[in-house]
């Protein structure tokens, strides 16, 4: 039993998109373009909010990466028709199945951070980009929906390589590509049921805060804030 | 077999749409399966390229059709429900009307489920629902509630078909091979007679329930989820509370066209509308009196995410939307049904033209504003459907419409054995009923 989860650290955020892109390129999210990013249609797995403050000149720009929450009581799996998005108890991860899913978009809906994505068009790569789509993840068709899975596929493959090599798997052999990406150490990713591991450890800062969590999702990432 | 022909005599009009069908009727349905056509190929449109060609977006992830699928379903509120309430409550001028209410639910209940399936992104995978199903999901309390809702009110429209397509059996000569066989080998025999209104009572009783749960889990499609102002108890009732408001104003439409197409005037008589108007205008305050206490609930608990939405709709981009329903659903049918002098058949049509609007409106004001304003902004302030999106939703009614006149072509729309038997039996019963409510005269029953 594992409740993988994520502590970002927004005091060391540059808002660089370092993790948005390493997303893109690990989950084979298709590229958007400008009307429908005008249009509010591009996917993004992991995106990276932007919340401006107070007026020029004392203008200030607080960055906020935002995986899916992984919530322990996720708002979206319930209301799945197909079950197509699910909750694994064995990881504590919400996981998204594009083959099931039937494109009611009731979950899209029904998450409280409005951070699932839908497949409004079939899915456009340049034709530099094809060839370096990633063969572990699902290309996803026209009409699903799609969110960030911590990277599901690669616990599937460390898993794998440690029973292939026939010893026990470790919980450090698993990072999701945001995190490995980040250059300012804004990611930590870890297992929150060791209650020895540097997630649990930094869960319990005084900076530390999940979102809405006064809508008992039990989001699993947490937030450090900028501030005590 | 005398006397029938002779009772057949008086009804012949009711007959008439059957056997003679002018250029009216042409003309109308050749408009309608244009209109019907241009939705199709949207929909071709859609299917081919994917929901991109909506104006759909993240945050707007429902719009149009999720609209029109709550509108439907609640239109469809007209026909059986009313009809099973008047049967039981033994209202005596139901008679004429209660078939065309009992074909706009069976009719529309399939727009309303094929709404959800047009806004289906895989739409070749909706069987799924079946084979994995999460009852969990309030979509799939929808299925099963609309399936029964469907099933029920089917039984209960045919039911009491059968001695009017008997009817058509025996003296019309087309189509003998059909009308022979739906009618069940109906002769009319006292034990027919009996096993039928055994029949109809049972299925009057049964669609009540049916009918309320089918607009309660519709409304919980949105209340079960924690958005602001969608996460309310009061959803379930106020839906079920729409759902008969839009749906006698639809049945007054329908009766009103008929009455005109098919010169009806003396079946569909101004009574008929005055005592419907009666019921619009009940609902009609039942309804504003929902919608006042939900939003003053909202406003005076005054919680952020929570007022963002309330004033979308009060004061913001949603204004217009929400101040054209309240003039449409209250203060036009207000004025219009509380005065006997305006509560004529011209009065109640206006009015239930209106609260069609308003209802489609209502349902399109607690759909989108909140979707636009999540608790985290994405960015995207608007939604503006697309000419798909209003083409699909033209051919909807138009297609509906042409069904229902179809099945004017096929069936007696004003049910003929049931005037009958009021003419017959029902003059005397009434009679004897009153007797029973007076004082002095003991009836055959002590507790009656």
């Amino acid at each position: 039993m594992h409740r993988w989860g994520m502590v970002i650290d927004l005091a060391k955020c540059t808002g660089c998109q370092a993790c948005v892109v390493a997303c893109q390129a690990e989950n084979n999210v298709p590229p958007s373009n400008p009307e429908q990013a005008e249009l509010g249609r591009s996917i993004h797995w992991m995106e990276i909010l932007t919340f401006t403050e107070h007026e020029y000149p004392n203008v200030k720009i607080r960055f906020m990466p935002r995986p899916c929450m992984h919530c322990d009581n996720p708002p979206c799996t319930k209301v799945c028709p197909v079950k197509a998005t699910y909750y694994s108890k064995e990881e504590g991860i919400v996981g998204q199945v594009d083959l099931r899913c039937i494109g009611c978009r009731y979950c899209t809906t029904a998450c409280p951070y409005t951070l699932k994505s839908f497949n409004w068009y079939q899915p456009h790569w340049p034709a530099e980009m094809k060839n370096y789509l990633n063969p572990d993840v699902d290309i996803r068709p026209r009409g699903v929906v799609e969110k960030c899975t911590f990277c599901g596929h690669r616990l599937v493959k460390v898993r794998e390589k440690a029973k292939l090599e026939g010893r026990e798997f470790n919980p450090d052999e698993y990072i999701p590509a945001c995190v490995q990406a980040c250059p300012s150490g804004v990611l930590y990713f870890g297992d929150l049921a060791d209650l020895n591991s540097k997630v649990s450890e930094l869960s319990k800062s005084i900076r530390a805060f999940r979102l809405m969590e006064e809508l008992g999702t039990k989001p699993k990432v947490i937030y450090l804030s900028e501030e005590v | 077999m005398e006397a029938k022909k002779d009772n057949l005599e008086q009804d012949q009009v009711l007959l008439n749409p059957i056997l003679k069908t002018g250029k009216g009727f042409y003309l109308a349905a050749a408009i309608l399966l244009a209109i019907t056509g241009g939705a199709a190929f949207a929909y071709f449109k859609q299917f081919v390229l994917g929901l991109g060609v909506t104006g759909l977006s993240r945050p707007v992830y429902w719009g149009i059709y999720i609209t029109n699928f709550v509108f439907f379903i609640g239109i469809s509120h007209a026909g059986t429900l009313i009809s099973a309430i008047l049967r039981l409550a033994r209202a005596e001028w139901r008679r004429a009307i209660t078939r065309s209410a009992e074909v706009i639910t069976v009719l529309v209940l399939f727009f309303g489920v094929g709404n959800i399936l047009i806004d289906l992104g895989r739409i070749e995978r909706a069987i799924y629902v079946i084979y994995h199903g999460n009852f969990h999901s309030p979509l799939l309390w929808d299925v099963t509630s609309i399936t029964m809702y469907l099933t029920a009110s089917s039984i209960y429209l045919f039911l009491p078909l059968i001695p009017d397509i008997a009817i058509l059996r025996d003296n019309v000569k087309k189509r003998r091979w059909l009308y022979r066989f739906l009618s069940l080998g109906w002769q009319g025999t006292e034990a027919q007679k009996r096993r039928l209104e055994i029949g109809i009572a049972v299925m009057a009783v049964l669609v009540i329930p049916i009918a309320v749960s089918v607009h309660t889990v519709v409304s919980f499609v949105f209340a079960m989820t924690i958005q602001p102002m969608w996460h309310t108890a009061i959803f379930g009732p106020y839906f079920v509370v729409g759902a008969i408001f839009s749906g006698i104003a639809a049945l007054i439409i329908a009766m009103a066209l008929i009455r005109k197409a098919y010169k009806l005037q003396d079946y569909l008589k101004p009574i008929h509308f005055n005592n419907l108007g009666i019921l619009l205008l009940v609902m009609c305050l039942l309804w504003f009196y929902f919608t006042f206490a939900e939003h003053l609930t909202t406003f005076y608990g005054a919680e952020p995410v929570q007022l963002k939405i309330f004033y979308a709709k009060l004061t913001g981009e949603y204004a217009p939307y929400f101040w054209s329903m309240v003039l449409f659903n209250f203060v036009l049918p207000f004025a219009l049904l509380a005065r006997k002098k305006t509560r004529t058949v011209a009065g109640t049509v206006i009015a239930s033209i209106s609260v069609t609007i308003g209802m489609w409106l209502e349902r399109f004001t607690i759909v989108v504003p909140t979707l636009i304003n999540p608790r985290l902004p994405t960015g995207i302030s608007f939604y503006h459907p697309t000419w798909v999106e209003a083409f699909i939703t033209l051919g909807c009614f138009a297609f509906f419409i042409f069904l229902y006149a179809l099945f004017t072509k096929f069936f007696p729309i004003v049910s003929i054995w049931e005037i009958r038997e009021g003419r017959e039996k029902a003059l005397a019963e009434v009679e004897e009923r009153i007797r029973t409510y007076l004082p002095g005269e003991v009836s055959g029953e002590e507790s009656g």
